[in-house]
Parts: structure tokens; C-alpha cells; sequence
């Protein structure tokens, strides 16, 4: 069967193999257990570490492996057609990883980078609050200078990997009158007097990764842990989420494509009235929707992770349409994957009822996928006042 | 301390299929992979090198397209990969593959441990590494399952599975072991070591190379031969047994008295 091209290198072929037998191997044989227990996945982010893909972003000179946007986006896709909790587990080192990389003083990317690279602490990114979360403006969390040190009070909601990563990137309020310009972004450690961690939160999907709240009383951190400039934390949050969210249509896709081969197999060997389902045309054409869709939603992800690596700056509309389209494919698509199971897809013994259940997060985390649609209209309002 | 895995590359069980008609297996479209036990092998010779120093060198005897199983093992965290490959060593059996190989780790001398699968999952004769030790001079443990050194870093505590338990005993290296799948979980490749091996030159050595004597390699060196393969017919029955839990057990004994079991 023709694939389509995508013209990888052999370097990024080799992460593709290795990503999937990490999947087929590692991941998918516990994934429904992970998925019951709601135990972190340490055993897996210690294979992956041990691969050296916590590096893959990361430039050599720090350990990694000096890969992109492009290189992450295969890697998860094929991390996540295993479980999509897993992959976010991985994907959030990430997420908390980036504003280091690209606002880090060389003092701090030299501190952090290799750890994080070798995988041996994972890092969290702490943005969202209880009232903020699409909009991000609403932050209470405070950072006041005091002597050598920044001293940080106010609670994150729903930070991945909470309580297991070391390092956390936070962004507070620096000064609050000053709005958007007034926020500021900090690395916070794992044993940092005043930072603990609130309950862990229980979910309908993304079961194998950690959501936590992050406990900010009086935390005292010294004063070069601050990141980039005063006031720059918002667009160190921004810029952050704008290089990651290819990655998320990327998790998308891959969970996408579990379905479908779960769907596509199911519909061969189901037997009703005396003929495999799928020669019905009313299942082959929801197939062909979910492959053709899926197909689309890859094009567009590994288009635009390509365009991000080539250099280009101004990345924000592309990103989100990445994350828009492939996310709400990837819930239509699990979606018929269970209705073509029938009973047997709603029943825990099948794999797609939580391919379903850990969809659903993606239209959510990282930008709701109605703020993605801001972002994209927002940036054609601009483009067309130009002309 | 260094350190010698052999390996063989076999047909993937994964997509094997059979000729029944010629009673072979069909290697066409087969992928070859690293011997399942070999892998364990190669895993148990990275960690002991990971603890104690040293170096981990693979060898394998075959065509030449075997030497993507030396990458591979070289992506797994081996430091070299060594490839016997000579048209003259074609159809050898156990008795020459032994002599080969022996000759290679001749070759590397002086070496500490030589460690092996248990066995091979297509010949699944398990008497090349016991075979290997003889030819070597050196002691051997088969059906490893653990293993750790002594202080004295000369001693090898070793547990042997067997049948009904297992053994704990005690081997001075040099030596060589056989190794289970119980040992350890092969790790999964790293990025870095792929792209490592991906350059890296695997040595390939001829007979002449190993100053191997001709008579004793390949199909002049092997006294045995397969005459002839079949594909086993599975004629299993199936009964399903029906009525109380009681009436059930009644029914079984029956038939295992029938059948001469009991």
C-alpha cells in the first residue's frame, strides 16, 4: 500500500522506528492498567530517557540531540498511538523545557538543559489557574522582590506532572498594574522552601498522567532564577505554547491512527448478517472519512513543524491551526471508532472507549481549541489590515 | 574487563509462516531479527560493563546482511561488532559454527566472559555455546537467570534455572554463560547509539582471516545434517465437558486414565 511521502530523513526515520517499538512494546501492554491505577508512568519515562528522546529538542551542546519542532512532532505521534497519557507525560517535559531553552541565560540552559535532556528530571510548565485559564490575564499568583531573592505566593491548577517533575517553570505577576506587560516567568526546583503540591486531581481521560496543583506559600527562590526579563513572562508563556502546539496535533494524529487500525481490524472480522461489517458501505464510509482526515491532519502538522524549524518567526496562527484541526479530527475519529466497535467499543475490554475518553483533552489542554480559533482569526484580521 | 556476545540473526517469529508443502520455513519477505535470547545476552554484557567497566564486543557469523544485526547490537549499547562472514563458512552446523566462533574470540584474546542465548529459536539446539566453551577451554554455566560478581571481581555468582528450582553457583572467569529470558528486559535502543552505529565500520572476517582451518568450517566441518523438515500437523481434539463441578472432574479422570496419564 503507498504510504504518502513525507521525504524523512534517514535520522528522522530512525525516530519514527524507535518511537513506535517504544509504543508497541512499552506503552501499549500497560496502558489499559495505567489507565485503571492512575500510576505514573515512571517505568516508561525511564525507557524513553535511556533512548535519549528527552533530548530530542534540545541542542547538543546541552546533551540533546539538537532535533526541532519537526523531529518532536514524530516522536509523539508515535508515542501516543500507544496512549496519549503517556505521551503527555513526555510532552510536558517539553512544554516546561522550552522557555529555559529559548530564554534561559546560558547560566540557567547550562544548569538545566543536561538533566533535562538525559531525562533524569522532568520538567513542568505551571501557567493555568482556577480563574485563568483561557484567559491567562487573569493570573493572581505573585512574584514580589525581596533582597537576592523573589518570593512567590498563589496556587497553579492542573499542572502536568505536578508533584513528579523537578523543575517548574511558573509564570506570576510581577507587577499586577501593569497588566499583561507585568507578568514574569521563574524556574522553580522540587524542595523549594514554601512550594508543595495539592491534591491529585482524578480525570475522565489522560488517567497515567499526573495532574496536580502547585502550592506557592511564601516560596523563596533566589533572584537569578528569574527567566528572560521582568515582564516578559507572558510572552515567554506564549511563545512557549506556540512551538508545543504542533506537538499536540501531533499527539493527535498518532492517537488517531490507533483508532482507525482498531476500527478498520474490528470491521474485517465482525461478522453480522453472515458479512464482515465492513463490507456495509455505511462503515466503509466512515472510514474512509477518519483515514482521510487523519491523512489531512498529519500534512498539515508536519507542514507547519517544518515551517517553524525553516525559521520563521511568526508562528501563532499556524501552530493553533495544527492543534485546531488534527485535535477535533482525532475526536471524530475515536468517536466512530467506538461507534463501529458497537457494544464492544463502549466495553473497557477494547481499546477505544479510552482512546475517546483521552481525545477529549486535546480540544482542551494547551489552548481550548475555541482559543485556537481566537488566535487564527485574530492573526487574519491583521494579515488582511496590512493589505 | 572485556566481554564477548554472540549472536545470530533469525527469521522474525512475528511473521514466520511455513511451506508445508516442502516443509521448510518461507524466509522470503521475513524480516531477520537479533535471536530473542541473544538479545538478553547482549543486555546482560552492557550492564555487567555499565558496573564494572570494560568493553562489550558482538559477533556473529553470517551473509553479509547480518551486519544490521551488529548495528543493532551496537545501538543497544555494544562497543563493537565484529561479522564472520566468508562463503566458505555456508552450511555449518553446531560443531563448525563452534570451531568459527572460537576462533574469533581467539582472536580478541585475552577475554574475560563470553556470554551467549540460551539458545537459537529457529535451530533451538542450544549446543553452540556449550560447544564454544569446550573448543575455548573455558568453563560454562547454561540457563542463567541472574548473575552478579564478587569482590574479588574474578567470581561470578550465578543462578541456573532448572527444571524444578534453581541453583545458585559459582564460576571463576574466564568463562562462558548461557542466558534466559528471565535475566533482565532488554533495553530499547538509544537515538544516540542508532546514529552511532549507523556510522560505525563493522570489521568483517573471512576464514583466511581467522587462520581457520577449511576442513573444519562450513559444510566440510559438519558432520551432521538435516536430512529432511516437516511441519508438524496439530491434530489436537477439544472437548468441552459439561454438568457439575463434581460430575466434570469425574469426566476428566476418565479420560486421562484413558489416555494413559494417570
Amino acid at each position: 500500500m503507498a504510504k504518502v511521502n513525507y521525504f524523512l530523513s534517514e535520522e528522522q526515520q530512525m525516530i519514527v522506528d524507535l518511537t513506535r517499538q517504544i509504543a508497541e512494546e512499552k506503552i501499549i501492554p500497560v496502558r489499559a492498567e495505567l489507565d485503571k491505577t492512575e500510576e505514573f508512568p515512571w517505568d516508561i519515562m525511564k525507557d524513553m530517557a535511556q533512548a535519549d528522546l528527552f533530548g530530542l529538542y534540545i541542542p547538543d551542546e546541552y546533551g540533546g540531540l539538537d532535533g526541532g519542532c519537526f523531529e518532536n512532532c514524530l516522536a509523539v505521534e508515535q508515542l501516543a498511538y500507544g496512549c496519549v497519557a503517556v505521551t503527555t507525560t513526555f510532552a510536558a517535559s517539553a512544554l516546561g523545557g522550552y522557555p529555559i531553552l529559548l530564554f534561559g541565560s546560558e547560566d540557567q540552559r547550562k544548569q538545566y538543559l543536561p538533566d533535562i535532556a538525559a531525562g533524569k528530571k522532568l520538567v513542568a510548565f505551571g501557567l493555568t489557574e482556577s480563574n485563568a485559564g483561557s484567559d491567562a490575564a487573569g493570573i493572581q499568583t505573585s512574584a514580589v522582590e525581596d533582597g537576592d531573592y523573589w518570593v512567590l505566593n498563589g496556587t497553579k491548577q492542573w499542572i502536568t506532572s505536578g508533584g513528579e517533575a523537578e523543575i517548574y517553570t511558573i509564570i506570576a505577576m510581577t507587577d499586577k498594574h501593569k497588566g499583561p506587560r507585568g507578568a514574569s516567568a521563574f524556574i522553580v526546583e522540587k524542595g523549594d522552601p514554601g512550594f508543595s503540591f495539592g491534591k491529585k486531581e482524578r480525570k475522565m481521560g489522560l488517567r497515567a498522567s499526573s495532574t496536580r496543583e502547585l502550592l506557592l506559600n511564601d516560596c523563596r527562590i533566589p533572584k537569578e532564577r528569574l527567566l528572560g526579563r521582568r515582564g516578559l513572562g507572558f510572552i515567554i508563556a506564549l511563545k512557549t505554547l506556540d512551538l508545543a502546539r504542533p506537538g499536540i496535533g501531533a499527539i493527535a494524529v498518532g492517537l488517531a491512527q490507533a483508532a482507525l487500525d482498531q476500527a478498520v481490524r474490528y470491521a474485517k472480522e465482525r461478522i453480522q448478517f453472515d458479512q464482515p461489517i465492513i463490507s456495509f458501505q455505511a462503515i466503509q464510509h466512515m472510514l474512509a472519512d477518519m483515514a482521510t482526515e487523519i491523512e489531512a491532519s498529519r500534512a498539515l502538522v508536519y507542514s507547519v513543524a517544518r515551517t517553524i524549524d525553516s525559521g520563521e518567526k511568526d508562528i501563532a496562527k499556524l501552530s493553533a491551526m495544527a492543534k485546531l484541526y488534527a485535535t477535533d479530527a482525532a475526536m471524530k475519529v475515536t468517536t466512530d471508532a467506538v461507534q463501529i466497535l458497537g457494544g464492544y467499543g463502549y466495553m473497557q475490554d477494547y481499546p477505544v472507549e479510552k482512546m475517546m475518553r483521552d481525545a477529549k483533552i486535546l480540544q482542551i489542554y494547551e489552548g481550548t481549541n475555541q482559543i485556537q480559533r481566537n488566535v487564527i482569526g485574530q492573526a487574519l484580521n491583521k494579515e488582511y489590515a496590512k493589505k | 574487563m572485556k566481554i564477548v556476545v554472540c549472536i545470530k540473526q533469525v527469521p522474525d517469529a512475528k511473521t514466520v509462516r511455513f511451506d508445508t508443502e516442502k516443509g521448510t520455513l518461507v524466509r522470503e519477505g521475513v524480516e531477520a531479527v537479533i535471536n530473542p535470547f541473544d538479545l538478553n545476552a547482549i543486555e546482560a554484557g552492557v550492564q555487567l560493563k555499565e558496573r564494572h567497566g570494560g568493553e562489550v564486543t558482538v559477533v556473529t557469523m553470517g551473509p553479509p546482511q547480518a551486519e544490521e544485526a551488529l548495528k543493532e547490537a551496537l545501538a543497544l549499547g555494544a562497543d563493537n561488532g565484529i561479522l564472520l562472514s566468508d562463503r566458505a563458512f555456508a552450511g555449518a552446523d553446531t560443531l563448525a559454527t563452534t570451531y568459527t566462533l572460537a576462533k574469533a574470540v581467539e582472536r580478541l584474546a585475552p577475554v574475560d566472559l563470553v556470554l551467549c542465548g540460551k539458545q537459537a529459536i529457529d535451530g533451538d539446539t542450544a549446543q553452540v555455546g556449550p560447544g564454544l566453551a569446550v573448543r575455548l577451554g573455558i568453563p560454562y554455566v547454561t540457563c542463567v537467570s541472574g548473575l552478579s560478581f564478587g569482590d574479588d571481581q574474578k567470581t561470578l555468582r550465578l543462578k541456573r534455572s532448572c527444571e524444578e528450582g534453581y541453583d545458585m553457583v559459582e564460576v571463576e572467569i574466564p568463562a562462558l554463560l548461557t542466558v534466559l529470558a528471565t535475566i533482565n528486559t532488554p533495553r530499547v535502543p538509544s537515538l544516540k547509539g542508532k546514529l552511532r552505529a549507523k556510522k560505525a565500520r563493522i570489521p568483517i572476517w573471512s576464514a583466511d582471516d581467522l587462520g581457520a582451518d577449511h576442513g573444519m568450517i562450513g559444510l566440510a566441518g559438519s558432520p551432521t545434517q538435516v536430512v529432511s523438515t516437516s511441519v508438524p500437523k496439530f491434530e489436537a481434539k477439544r472437548e468441552m465437558l459439561q454438568g457439575t463441578p463434581e460430575e466434570q472432574v469425574d469426566a476428566l479422570l476418565d479420560r486421562l486414565e484413558e489416555a494413559g496419564i494417570l
